[in-house]
């Protein structure tokens, strides 16, 4: 016989949502709209267009249990300028980040341990040294972490973008 | 041959076949207006508020199954509008509604009534337009008419600037629609349906749960059919009256907060709940973890995202409903079923021992007895709109509905001062009904202008003012919730409702006795003009039986001696 209560508790899960839209005024304000009304998360969001189409690609991390990614699945496909909707479970995930340190810090440290995470000096000036970095979001993380010991003046993160394996 | 914008509007409409629309003019429409005075395919319906203009083309969607169209003019004219698109899309009703903007030259300087219509529209509309150019104007009053009456239906909001409607560009109405991204499942999965069947056939104690959208789909004779031949009983929602007919022996009732007993523990002990374009709202099943917990569930719905929103579903089915219900009609006839006569008489004596009920009195008049009088009176002769409250609740319980889209209500919004507006649209539409407005007189004072509509339009809509002089529904709730502190719902100070339908040049009662009541309602009928019957009702009856917030629809309290 049905539980019902054994449905709502499932477990909180991260999910790779890539949505394919029309590209076209107010777009992406249906979709975000979408996820603020219903009380859905975003953990980050990222869109461009698809090249020699009419149509964008967004790619949107979300948190959520089982019914909720449903939901939010189901939901984004309603919407009128959406073509599809991928849920997707195995994928490659990149990440890019950039930090600003000033330049009294130690330039070999910081350019050995961003080689570490597929990154590079990107660009030097008399009182700033600015680096990037393009990994999965975890190892992003990670890295920014590390580097935090090196005094930053600023990070900027990218979202994520996604692609099934 | 160019034409300008304001008249690709009025052409475009034509194409459509509409034949009547409600609106209220403004600077930013003006040209459209324009247009609707030189022209004579369809008639043009002033309200005198823009919220009525959405109501009323409700009302006249939702009676006659054709998509409902609205116009209004920019910034106060569209925010006025907004809580009909709001009502309109939570009932799933198919409407245009087409708002003037300023020119594009203006748009973002906060220009004289500019507002951001479709920043507005957009969460309570099933989809929107802001059209920039002319082009691209018959092809989106093309798609919005193709949006809102396919699928689950709803509203649809055209935001049209002014330089728009006055610039000129060939006109070509276009014959197809071309959404490759909009296209909604018809047909079911034959599979998913075959297992749904054996899952039915094989249940002890099945029940068709039927929702709004059996009306909206037309498929009430379907369903009638299906219940028949399978022998399964049905209970409906508030938005699904009408569906089985009040008289159908399979019928046992309105389920819900304020539905019957038998219904309730139908829902309650049933072992294979079959929903039926119902969508599980919180006013229907009680504390959602107690809900039907002993049954497998089928739920076919067109809106995928209605289906596993709020309880595990067993046999998921998208689909056009009429079709489905067609589907299982054909693939009933070459199963067996169990034997459910067990289970319906079960539930035949649960609406016998608690039988929806009132104690009457002579000595002053009760509401239900007035619904009940009007049932009599014209029974399937009228077509029954109301607004939003304990009157409301009533009518569902105690009018005998006979057929589909008779029933005429604001059930997922809950929007006080619909029921007027929406009779209006109801009484255009249907000429051969009498439109009768049961409302209250809370509600009532929220679209009083209207009346002036009606008289002007010689639309007959006989408003019955079951008047306690209380917002009866929270009042209701304070006594039974918060400890009788009747906070700002006493309405002792109420203006002669007899003598304002009197001053808009409609007719108006006021009656006391139950004789007066039935004298006044014969002359209204027979008069067919624009009417008001303030009756003066038992101010503090309560409806009953009730489930209370957060209880379980098995845990109700039932009319007992306290309804004096």
């Amino acid at each position: 016989m049905n539980n019902f209560n054994h449905y709502y508790d499932t477990q909180i899960t991260r999910q790779v949502i890539s949505v394919i839209v029309i590209n076209e005024h107010n777009v992406l304000s249906r979709i975000v709209g979408l996820f603020s009304a219903r009380g859905y998360n975003i953990d980050s969001l990222t869109v461009a267009p698809i090249s020699g189409s009419e149509y964008s690609r967004m790619t949107i991390v979300t948190t959520g249990d089982k019914r909720i990614i449903d939901q939010i699945v189901k939901q984004l496909n309603k919407l009128i300028p959406v073509l599809k909707v991928n849920e997707h479970q195995n994928v490659i995930e990149k990440e890019t980040v950039l930090i600003k340190f000033p330049i009294d810090q130690p330039i070999s440290d910081i350019d050995v341990l961003a080689r570490a995470y597929n990154g590079h000096i990107q660009n030097v000036t008399d009182d700033a040294i600015v680096i990037s970095a393009t990994d999965a979001p975890s190892r992003i993380a990670n890295f920014t972490n590390i580097m935090s010991k090196f005094k930053p003046l600023e990070v900027v993160k990218s979202g994520v973008v996604a692609m099934e394996r | 041959m160019k034409i300008t914008g304001a008249k690709m509007v009025t052409e475009s409409l034509k194409e459509e076949g509409v034949d009547v629309v409600f609106g209220y003019p403004g600077g930013a429409i003006m040209n459209v207006y324009d247009e609707i005075y030189k022209q004579s395919f369809f008639q043009h319906i002033l309200t005198r508020h823009e919220q009525a203009a959405i109501h009323a083309a409700e009302g006249y969607a939702k009676s006659t199954g054709r998509v409902g169209v609205a116009i209004v003019t920019s910034g106060p004219g569209f925010t006025n509008a907004v809580t009909g698109l709001a009502d309109a899309y939570m009932d799933s009703v198919p409407l245009v509604v087409i708002s003037g903007q300023v020119p594009t030259t203006i748009i973002g300087t906060d220009g004289f009534q500019e507002i951001d219509a479709v920043g507005i529209s957009r969460p309570c509309t099933k989809h929107n337009y802001l059209v920039k150019d002319i082009k691209d104007l018959p092809r989106v009053i093309k798609e919005a008419f193709h949006i809102a009456n396919t699928g689950r239906p709803g509203p649809v909001h055209i935001d049209i600037p002014k330089d728009v409607t006055a610039e000129v560009a060939d006109f070509k109405y276009p014959k197809e629609v071309n959404l490759p991204t909009y296209k909604p499942t018809v047909n079911y999965n034959k599979r998913q349906l075959k297992k749904a069947m054996d899952a039915i056939a094989k249940s002890k104690k099945p029940l068709f749960y039927v929702g709004g959208g059996a009306i909206l789909s037309n498929c009430a004779y379907e369903i009638r059919k299906l219940a028949e031949m399978t022998n399964i009983p049905v209970v409906e929602t508030l938005m699904a009256r009408g569906v089985m007919g009040e008289n159908h022996d399979l019928l046992i009732g309105m389920l819900g907060m304020h539905g019957e007993f038998a219904a309730n523990m139908a829902a309650h002990d049933t072992d294979c709940l079959i929903s039926l374009g119902a969508r599980f709202d919180d006013r229907v099943t009680g504390r959602l973890d107690e809900f039907a917990k002993k049954a497998k569930v089928v739920h076919i719905d067109i809106d995928p995202t209605s289906i596993a929103k709020l309880v595990h579903t067993n046999y998921p089915i998208v689909g056009d409903l009429k079709v489905t219900v067609e589907g299982m009609i054909e693939s009933g006839k070459k199963m067996e079923f169990n034997d459910y006569r067990n289970w319906v008489s079960l539930l035949k004596d649960y609406k016998e021992k608690e039988p929806l009920r009132y104690n009457d009195s002579d000595s002053f008049i009760k509401p239900q007895w007035v619904i009940q009088k009007v049932g009599e009176t014209l029974g399937s002769k009228a077509i029954i709109t109301t607004d939003v409250g304990q009157h409301q609740m009533w009518t569902a319980q105690f009018y005998p509905f006979s057929f589909p889209r008779q029933w005429n209500t604001s059930g997922g919004l809950g929007t006080m001062g619909y029921g007027l507006p929406a009779a209006m649209g109801v009484a255009r539409g249907n000429k051969d009904k009498v439109s009768i407005n049961f409302t209250g007189d809370g509600s009532i004072l929220m679209n009083i202008q209207e009346l002036m509509t009606c008289v002007e339009f010689d639309l007959p809509v006989i408003n019955i003012v079951l008047n306690n002089n209380y917002l009866g529904m929270v009042r209701q709730w304070q006594t039974l919730f918060y400890e009788n502190r009747i906070s700002q719902t006493d309405l002792s100070m109420q203006p002669d409702f007899k003598m304002l339908a009197e001053a808009f040049g409609g007719i108006g009662y006021r009656v006391t006795t139950k004789a007066e009541f039935e004298a006044a309602l014969k002359d209204a009928i027979e008069k067919k003009k624009p009417a008001m019957i303030d009756v003066v009702v038992a101010r503090d009856e309560i409806v009953l039986p009730m489930v209370p917030n957060g209880h379980a629809l098995n845990e109700m309290t039932l009319i007992g001696d306290s309804n004096e």
